[in-house]
């Protein structure tokens, strides 16, 4: 079963709240499962636990900014994603406009 | 937007987690609000300052020059001599300076609105640039650390003549104006900078010595592997 992971990016304007909100609708409308967490860079600063655990989930779909961005986040954080890891990033969505 | 997810968003935007389940589908069909549901939020702590370099070590060659460049003990090493983020807290806020240093791209920060520095894919013309930039020790004429040391024993006998706080403020701004020109440092992080308490050429002297000591213990602990 895939593990959905959204990220609001709480603490910068990077992403624009049309963007956020829309993809948060969708996930919403879907009905599936799905966690939720303000800021992901404020996670891998932290070195969360959860993090490690996500970095193990078969099938994790990450909504939240530049591939490349949040594969480093991860790796710094001690827990290098899965190159099966799905990277949905919201800095270049235009499903909002 | 529809009740759940305008919930969902504000728990979000107050740093709370949530974990969307089943049963919280099931509770705003009857009513009820996802915050309502027992174990779904996670307070988080709102005192973290959202800017730190995070290294991309698929492009990384562990060169050091972060490490040599930063001033302020950013970086570090781990057991194994390779370059890590050890103290993100000391990281000035807005500035990418360490990134446009970095010969490989290889330093993002996440929360930067520019490409490649935001951790967008890095094209040819971002490795051109590269190329083309000058790096920490041609930035000041050669050795820096000669021409810091160069710097501080004129800075001491100008100032046995003519120690002059004003012209010393001076000085400081002009050489702040430059690294703001050549693009090294944001205008709004330079504004932030109280420049009547900069740390002395000696003290700049010594945390840059100490950093490329540690530079230079990491490279050769790697070159003995």
């Amino acid at each position: 079963m895939s593990h959905t992971l959204y990220c609001r990016c709480a603490y910068a304007q990077v992403i624009p709240e049309l963007v956020k909100n829309a993809r948060l609708e969708q996930l919403c409308a879907s009905g599936e499962e799905f966690e939720a967490v303000p800021d992901l860079c404020e996670m891998a600063a932290a070195r969360a636990p959860r993090l490690a655990e996500l970095a193990c989930k078969e099938d994790l779909r990450i909504i939240a900014c530049h591939p490349r961005a949040v594969k480093g986040l991860f790796t710094q954080a001690g827990c290098p994603l899965p190159a099966s890891a799905e990277i949905l990033n919201m800095r270049e969505d235009s499903s909002a406009s | 937007m529809p009740a759940i997810a305008s919930e969902i968003a504000a728990l979000l935007d107050s740093g709370n987690s949530v974990t969307v389940s089943a049963d919280t589908y099931q509770a705003s069909h009857t009513g009820n609000t996802p915050s309502t549901i027992a174990g779904t939020a996670t307070p988080a702590t709102r005192s973290w300052k959202p800017w730190f370099p995070v290294i991309d070590y698929d492009r990384c060659t562990n060169c050091m020059q972060c490490l040599s460049f930063c001033l302020f003990d950013v970086y570090s090493v781990d057991d194994n001599s390779r370059i890590q983020v050890r103290n993100q807290e000391n990281c000035k806020t807005n500035c990418p300076a360490c990134s446009r240093v970095c010969p490989e791209v290889a330093i993002m920060f996440p929360k930067y609105s520019g490409s490649p520095i935001n951790g967008e894919p890095v094209n040819a013309s971002d490795l051109t640039r590269e190329k083309m930039k000058v790096n920490v020790s041609s930035l000041l004429g050669g050795d820096i650390y000669s021409t810091l040391r160069n710097r501080s024993d004129q800075a001491k006998s100008r100032f046995s003549t003519e120690r002059s706080a004003d012209k010393a403020l001076a000085e400081r701004k002009r050489c702040l104006d430059k690294l703001q020109r050549d693009g090294f440092i944001p205008a709004d992080v330079l504004a932030e900078i109280d420049l009547t308490n900069l740390p002395s050429p000696e003290e700049i002297q010594r945390r840059a010595a100490a950093a490329l000591a540690k530079a230079q213990a990491a490279l050769a602990a790697n070159a003995a592997k």
